[in-house]
């Protein structure tokens, strides 16, 4: 193999790992979106919030402590030194459901009935509340996040693709991170509890029903609000397992909560109401912009086109097919 | 302009002739191989069961649906399909089964939503909003005053149409439908979900509009009395199909309308 | 008892639709263009100009552009940065192309070049809308943000990537540069602001808002009137964004003065904290700009009175607190008010019409 063929299939490699990331994320979005009707743009921080939470169980830092040594001139840090991270994981999951309580309890409850876009502005709003009260709780700086999972180049892949290029070409093997291997096996295993709970479980099929028509799910008995917490906080965990993998990737900050802007092109081109679409829209960014990274941004040597260029992917592609990836085609009726 | 054209045809020719439309959407096919007339200045009715593809004819019509094959004279020329933007104007104006008006708005702003078409000042003067676009405003104004006489809807001017009640909203759809001073009038279920006087005014105001603006109203309706009183010509569908036509005598005598409505005895 | 119609009877159709049809609000909206025209500049000073006055007007001029887009339109943009961006770079270019020009022309050119890239911009929305169209609409803040950030051109090569506002006058007063008088350069942003706001609320009361109103309310059903949805959502498009244009180019050139695109211009920066105007002041409401741009510009300020200087909270641990504030604001006020202030206005403005009898 050429080693132009070899860095190619790299590439792409890569792009599909990075693109479960995305798919995660919009998985998130998709999921409450279909049960609730809300564009939940608060999906990124709550995956900065959890990821937070996460390090704070871990570290054992107490909440607030730099507001109230502010406040009190104490100087409050830690209750113990370290927890073990499945418990930590354990607390946060547990934080994230409180939190999808609260919102329904406080937010979604009492904005039943308005405008799409009035709940999608309250969780503008609630982005706002998260991404403050996470900063008061645990401060600001970032964070390092490790639980556990393994990261850096994988050696053995590297020894075992070193060969195979081209006699007299000079290639080192290629290079992946043992984190996105991770991180994709995760999500995997995810996906696919979750299509198991939705099809198998009376839960699941009451999350399906409510999907379809609230109205009609509400007439056969089914709890609104135990639907819509419980959609919640499915999404708030698929948002701490995103946190966990950029958080052990890149640090815990505030640049954490932007990874939901990457995944918004996901849901363009998947569809909003598709979870097929939520996965195989990730994918196609994900190598999309990578390629386009390497073969575009070079070529133009201006570099960092990824800011956009998925978002560019993802209207080009409505242009041709408003519907999405696997949306119905739209009759509108009058 | 086909305004115009339409215009200058005689009242009792056709204005509008369905020819062979057929509208499928994937596979289910909403209307098979209709054709039918419209004359000029007659109130013509579209009647059938729930489903027989009524209100799918009328967005053909004015270019909402583009049909799968056949085609519509109109004004005299032959068209594969209708645009709504052309339609509106060439003098077709319509109602919706479910309201469709501009809830946000008032009465008033919803019925000059029907002047649009006719006012040509430039958004720069209207910017300024100096002596031509108060003239034209005032002007147009004046027609939709009238249109509120006409409806007795002077109570409800200024209430945003959002939270008037039903009968009221289907008056102002109208209202606006009758604002454009169309030479067409499509109207999906004008009376539908009103109690008996509702659909006495209701009927009035058609009959006046047909009478005095000599509009040619096409229509669909449910309530069979109400059909059989105001409607000069009468066209069945029933699952697409078109099984019937003719004046409300000869409906009434139509054995396969008669079986459509009633079921077939076996 | 002084605040009611009785009495005033309108015999034409233009009398009846003024601006405003009470004469009481007539002599109140007067009597406070005299005070903004007239006593403002003879007692403003430069804490007044930088702090409060100045960012209110820019802010007011990008809320009246987002509501014109989203509140009458009805076309949700998340991209408001992105073009005021484009108004701001396109002042700094005309500045350093054509050093004769007047400020003036500059600003109002930089207005309808930002009107061009918007209708642009705005082509997506003819084939989708709602959340897609929001969607698309960060497409433009992020393409538009590194496009200023990553050519060189557009800053003039400059080693730092920013861009510096020279002196320039308006009859022979600096409005713009460090030696600017504060009554200069809040009387060009309030000529501006009073113009540019009589004149959206011109457009919104004749042919042109209506067919907004009708596409924000019922695209189909305008569409089936006539309203052409091509024309006037890129017209709502460009008529924003050149709206939205001026304020970045005020924004740089009189408020800043110098700049850093993706510091300046960032989502979180302009895009949402406008869009939380108008929300917050009322969607669809010309009123509502101004009262969403003065909350936000005083939000903060009574924020840190109160937080930094009374409690004595870190400057950090402060800007938290508002950021949770702002957002609390936005959720409470979208579930007590989705109209926003401008209509707490109107009902205290209905409850004062019948006061003292209220029944």
């Amino acid at each position: 193999m050429s080693v132009e063929l070899l860095n190619f299939i790299e590439t792409v490699l890569n792009g599909l790992m990075s693109g479960v990331m995305y798919s995660l994320v919009a998985l998130g979005f998709v999921l409450i979106f279909k049960a609730s009707g809300v564009f939940n743009f608060a999906q990124g921080v709550f995956a900065l919030f959890a990821a937070l939470t996460l390090v704070g169980f871990q570290t054992g830092q107490i909440p607030f402590s730099h507001l109230i040594n502010e406040l009190f001139g104490t100087n409050l840090h830690n209750w113990y030194p370290s927890l073990h991270s499945f418990l930590a994981i354990l607390l946060t999951i547990v934080t994230m459901i409180i939190l999808a309580w609260l919102v329904e309890r406080l937010v979604l409850r009492h904005l039943v009935n308005q405008e799409p876009i009035i709940l999608f502005m309250a969780t503008i709003g609630l982005a706002f509340v998260l991404e403050g009260v996470g900063d008061l709780m645990w401060g600001s700086d970032v964070k390092v996040l490790d639980v556990g999972i393994p990261s850096g180049g994988s050696i053995w892949l590297e020894e075992a693709t070193i060969g195979w290029a081209s006699e007299g070409s000079e290639y080192y093997g290629m290079y992946i991170d043992v984190l996105n291997v991770w991180a994709t096996i995760i999500a995997v295993i995810l996906v696919t509890a979750l299509a198991l709970f939705s099809q198998y479980t009376k839960t699941g099929r009451a999350l399906r029903a409510v999907a379809d028509d609230h109205q009609a799910a509400l007439s056969v008995g089914i709890s609104l609000r135990s639907i819509w917490i419980l959609v919640w906080g499915i999404s708030g965990f698929i948002a701490m397992v995103a946190g966990i993998m950029w958080g052990t990737e890149s640090g815990v900050q505030f640049s954490l909560s932007l990874i939901a802007l990457k995944a918004l092109p996901v849901l363009i081109l998947g569809g909003f109401t598709s979870i097929p679409g939520a996965i195989i829209g990730g994918l196609l960014i994900g190598v999309g912009e990578k390629l386009a990274e390497i073969y575009i941004g070079g070529l133009l040597d201006i570099g960092a086109i990824e800011n956009w260029f998925a978002y560019v992917l993802a209207l080009v592609f409505l242009l041709f097919r408003p519907q999405g990836l696997f949306g119905d085609k739209i009759i509108e009726r009058v | 302009m086909s305004l115009d054209k339409i215009q200058s045809i005689p009242y009792g020719k056709e204005v509008i002739k369905i020819k062979n439309i057929s509208l499928a959407f994937g596979g289910v096919k909403a209307l098979t191989n209709v054709s039918f007339d419209v004359k000029k200045g007659e109130v013509f009715a579209i009647i059938g069961p729930n489903g027989a593809g009524k209100s799918s004819m009328l967005n053909v019509i004015n270019g909402f649906y583009k049909p799968t094959s056949g085609q519509i004279n109109f004004a005299g020329e032959d068209r594969k399909e209708m645009m709504p933007e052309f339609a509106a104007k060439s003098g077709i104006a319509r109602t919706f089964q479910n309201i469709a008006l501009f809830k946000g708005m008032s009465t008033l702003d919803n019925l000059m939503t029907g002047r649009l078409l006719k006012q040509k000042q430039n958004f720069l003067m209207q910017a300024l909003y100096f002596g031509p676009v108060q003239k034209e405003e005032a002007y147009h104004r004046d027609k939709v005053e009238r249109v509120i006489d006409f409806l007795d809807l002077q109570a409800i001017r200024r209430t945003p149409v959002g939270s008037l009640p039903y009968g009221l909203q289907k008056r102002v759809e109208l209202g606006r439908a009758l604002a454009m001073e169309p030479e067409i009038l499509l109207l999906d279920e004008p009376m539908a979900g009103m109690n008996v006087e509702e659909k006495q005014d209701m009927s009035r105001f058609v009959l006046t509009a047909n009478d005095e603006f000599k509009t040619t109203i096409v229509l669909i309706e449910h309530d069979m009395s109400v059909v059989m009183d105001i409607s000069n010509r009468i066209v069945v569908l029933d699952y697409g199909k078109k099984i019937g036509e003719g004046k409300p005598s000869e409906i009434l005598k139509n054995k396969a309308v008669i079986d459509a409505y009633l079921g077939v005895a076996d | 008892m002084i605040y009611r119609e009785t009495g005033q009877f309108k015999s034409t159709y233009e009398n009846d639709h003024s601006i405003f049809p009470l004469i009481q609000d007539k002599i109140a909206f007067n009597i406070l263009m005299l005070i903004a025209f007239l006593f403002v500049p003879l007692v403003i000073d430069s804490y007044w100009e930088k702090a409060i006055l100045i960012p209110f007007l820019i802010y007011s001029m990008a809320a009246i552009g987002l509501n014109i887009l989203t509140g009458y339109c009805g076309q949700v943009s998340l991209g408001t940065g992105g073009f005021m961006a484009v108004g701001a770079f396109a002042t700094y270019k005309l500045m350093t192309i054509f050093p004769e020009l007047n400020i003036m022309i500059i600003v109002l050119l930089s207005g309808v070049i930002t009107a061009l890239v918007g209708i642009v911009f705005g082509l997506p929305s003819l084939r989708i809308k709602g959340f897609y169209l929001a969607v698309a609409t960060l497409a433009s803040q992020f393409f538009l943000i590194w496009l200023f950030n990553k050519v060189p051109w557009f800053y003039n090569y400059s080693d730092t990537g920013q861009i510096t506002v020279s002196e320039r006058t308006m009859f022979g007063i600096a409005v713009t540069g460090a030696n600017a008088p504060s009554y200069a350069t809040y009387l060009f942003c309030l000529i501006l602001v009073v113009g540019l706001g009589f004149a959206a609320k011109n457009m919104i009361r004749s042919k042109i808002g209506r067919s907004w109103m009708a596409i924000r309310d019922m695209d189909i059903a305008a569409e089936i009137i006539g309203v052409s949805p091509l024309k006037t959502k890129l017209s709502a498009f460009a008529i924003s964004s050149f709206y939205i244009g001026i304020a970045g180019s005020l924004y740089f050139a009189v408020y800043l003065g110098a700049l850093e695109v993706t510091e300046s211009f960032d989502i979180m920066a302009i895009s949402f904290p406008v869009l939380f105007m108008i929300i917050i002041g009322g969607l669809g409401s010309m009123l509502g700009s101004f009262l969403g741009a003065a909350f936000i510009v005083l939000l903060p300020i009574f924020l840190k009175n109160v937080m930094v200087d009374l409690i004595g909270l870190s400057a950090v641990t402060a800007k938290h607190f508002e950021i949770t504030t702002w957002g609390l604001l936005m959720v409470i006020f979208l579930i007590v008010e989705p109209h926003g202030l401008a209509r707490l206005w109107s009902l205290a403005k209905e409850k004062l019409r019948k006061w003292p009898f209220p029944y």
